[in-house]
């Protein structure tokens, strides 16, 4: 640093001169920058650990076993809402998976350097910027309306719908990653195409697709806005795809406005069990991605 | 080559006309033998199908949001989004409340959250340590997924008590005589919608801001630094310059992000349909509005004003978005992937 002489630019060479301004200067941003990791990391830790011990604290057998309780009354649970939950998240999965999955492999395998598959991915890209309770709408006068009621089986579709994109990007990237050695082989060997990118492609690229997957599964497992008006609640057990059917964000959100304590409680129990799900699923993806299999490979 | 593909002869060798652009010699002749049965037809057909159904989803939201408000853009035009009467009981609508509370709390979050997040951004990129990155890197993404609703949850329990009790006194008193900050001290609010949605964009547009800074090369680094510049002096002319097409991109993100988020506005807002000078007034949003109101809209006018809230805010975060992927991939598109 001392020895800045000639080959500088005019800019920094005009600086060099007041050199105790520019370590201020330099420390100071440094110490800008630490700063501002702390201010965000430290209320974002404390969200974290206030939901754990608030959600632990209130957690108990009945959350897992009991229907909500009428007001007044102790006790209780969300049994039916994680039901819910689950049925509305299988069919999302149904729908959203393969269709990602397809979309995705269109994109890596059928349609490179394609101003389509292009086109493709922009727009996968802009449609995970969609608000989802836009996305919730669309779905209401499509499936509610004609229908005349509330179902899960359009709380479903909704979910559905917002998985795709995610997918689609996700299992392209990771199809994209797979070395083409490894497709010139299959083909080598006779394999038709098709079967080639199923069983040789996307095997190779399975933990990787099935990463995505689970993003987009943790992603829409704790949406609420697109179920308010297609899954729409519901207080009691139900099993079935054409009535109204509770959702754990849902019941979160109602209880959360409620002016009770005892389902203030219930909405701290039922926030933490949707945390679980989604730090398991976050968790299981940094695993596979960081194990490098893929890597491995190339 | 040719060798190549003479030891590797597949069994089915009636040929069609290429039809994939080829990569290799070797690729090219054998997608040429596979690629002619029916099945594969079939299947890349339908694999294009499935991959088509993305701009289906996009008409088809259109379509619907476009003809379920039919009714309000006929009898109200353009004077919908100008018109801050909102009456369902008379049937006379205006969007401006709900546009103006969207808006202003999108620009809130982001006043919050974009220093902070380019901070932090440098922070990981620039200066952490190896074995602190991986943790504040995962985390950042844990607080990326956890869902809107359960940050909702969080600021009425906490966050709010908190600011109406510590941070909003002071504030009224110290900056209360410019009216921004004056009037009772709810704690639901405008300030309080802000606060939230900054926490939850601040990740999005950290991570984003590190993946387009790590894009930048490590010569252009080093460049400045055998300049004999400091390593503040570094950052800025090496990294940031040359990533801030990227970091608007992650900004304008961010506010798509802030602009169509329901769920946690929807609980701290305040939920009142006035445009007020106070920012620490209740207010209303554009997606809460929907949130709140639309199972109970009773009359099909009152149902169409809100699906034409939708479809407003569905165009404008259609165009946020664009431009924000537009303005990343400038910076990101082929640039290598730096190990984190």
């Amino acid at each position: 640093m001392a020895s800045t002489t000639t080959a500088m630019p005019p800019p920094l060479r005009a600086r060099a001169s007041n050199r105790f301004l520019r370590v201020v200067v330099n420390h100071l941003a440094t110490a800008a920058a630490v700063g501002s990791t702390i201010l965000v990391m430290a209320p974002l830790i404390a969200i974290f650990m206030y939901l754990l011990f608030k959600g632990a604290s209130s957690l108990n057998l009945a959350f897992f076993t009991q229907v909500p309780k009428p007001v007044g009354e102790v006790g209780g649970g969300m049994a039916n809402s994680i039901l819910g939950s689950g049925i509305l998240l299988a069919i999302a999965s149904l729908m959203g998976v393969p269709i990602g999955i397809a979309g995705g492999i269109y994109i890596a395998e059928y349609g490179r350097n394609k101003r389509l598959a292009n086109m493709v991915r922009f727009t996968a890209d802009v449609l995970n910027g969609v608000p989802s309770i836009v996305m919730g709408i669309a779905i209401y006068t499509l499936i509610v309306v004609p229908q005349k009621h509330f179902s899960a089986l359009a709380g479903g579709v909704a979910l559905g719908i917002m998985m795709i994109p995610t997918i689609t990007r996700t299992t392209e990237e990771m199809l994209l990653m797979v070395p083409l050695n490894v497709r010139e082989a299959a083909l080598g060997l006779g394999v038709p195409n098709w079967r080639s990118v199923l069983s040789i492609t996307l095997r190779t690229a399975s933990p990787g697709v099935i990463t995505g997957c689970m993003l987009a599964f943790a992603r829409v497992a704790g949406e609420t806005a697109p179920l308010l008006f297609t899954a729409f609640g519901n207080q009691f057990w139900s099993t079935s795809v054409n009535q109204p059917i509770a959702a754990l964000p849902l019941q979160i959100f109602v209880y959360a406005l409620s002016p009770y304590d005892e389902w203030h409680r219930l909405a701290w129990a039922g926030a933490l069990v949707l945390i679980v799900l989604i730090v398991v699923s976050v968790a299981l993806v940094r695993y596979v991605a960081g194990r490098g299999v893929l890597k491995g490979a190339s | 080559m040719a060798g190549q593909a003479d030891v590797t002869q597949p069994t089915d060798s009636s040929a069609s006309p290429g039809a994939e652009q080829s990569l290799s010699p070797v690729r090219a002749y054998l997608l040429n033998c596979g690629s002619s049965s029916l099945a594969d037809r079939a299947f890349s057909a339908l694999m294009l199908v499935c991959a088509l159904s993305i701009f289906a989803i996009v008409i088809l939201i259109l379509v619907e949001l476009i003809s379920g408000s039919k009714l309000t853009i006929q009898k109200f035009g353009m004077s919908f989004f100008f018109g801050s009467a909102w009456d369902p009981v008379n049937g006379n609508f205006g969007a401006l409340p709900f546009i103006y509370g969207t808006v202003v709390s999108s620009i809130l979050a982001l006043i919050i959250a974009v220093p902070l997040a380019v901070g932090v951004a440098i922070f990981l990129t620039e200066m952490c340590p190896d074995w602190l990155r991986g943790f504040l890197a995962f985390f950042t993404e844990l607080l990326a997924a956890i869902p809107s609703v359960v940050y909702g949850l969080w600021a009425i329990f906490v966050m709010v008590p908190l600011l109406r009790q510590f941070f909003y006194p002071y504030l009224i008193k110290s900056l209360g005589w410019t009216g921004i900050f004056g009037g009772p001290n709810y704690g639901f609010g405008m300030f309080s919608a802000g606060v939230i949605l900054s926490i939850m964009v601040l990740p999005i547009i950290s991570s984003l801001t590190r993946e387009v800074m790590s894009a930048v090369p490590h010569a252009q680094r080093e460049a400045v630094l055998a300049l004999g510049a400091t390593r503040w002096e570094m950052i800025r002319m090496g990294v940031l310059r040359n990533a801030r097409i990227g970091i608007v991109g992650a900004v304008i993100l961010g506010l798509g992000r802030a602009l169509g988020e329901t769920m946690a506005v929807t609980m701290v807002i305040g939920n009142r349909p006035e445009i007020v000078r106070s920012l620490l007034a209740p207010a209303y949003s554009m997606a809460s509005v929907i949130a709140n109101e639309f199972s109970e809209a009773s009359d099909e006018l009152y149902l169409s004003a809100l699906i034409e809230i939708g479809l407003a805010l569905f165009i404008v975060t259609i165009i946020v978005n664009a431009l924000a992927r537009v303005l990343v991939w400038a910076v990101t598109r082929g640039a290598p992937v730096r190990g984190t």
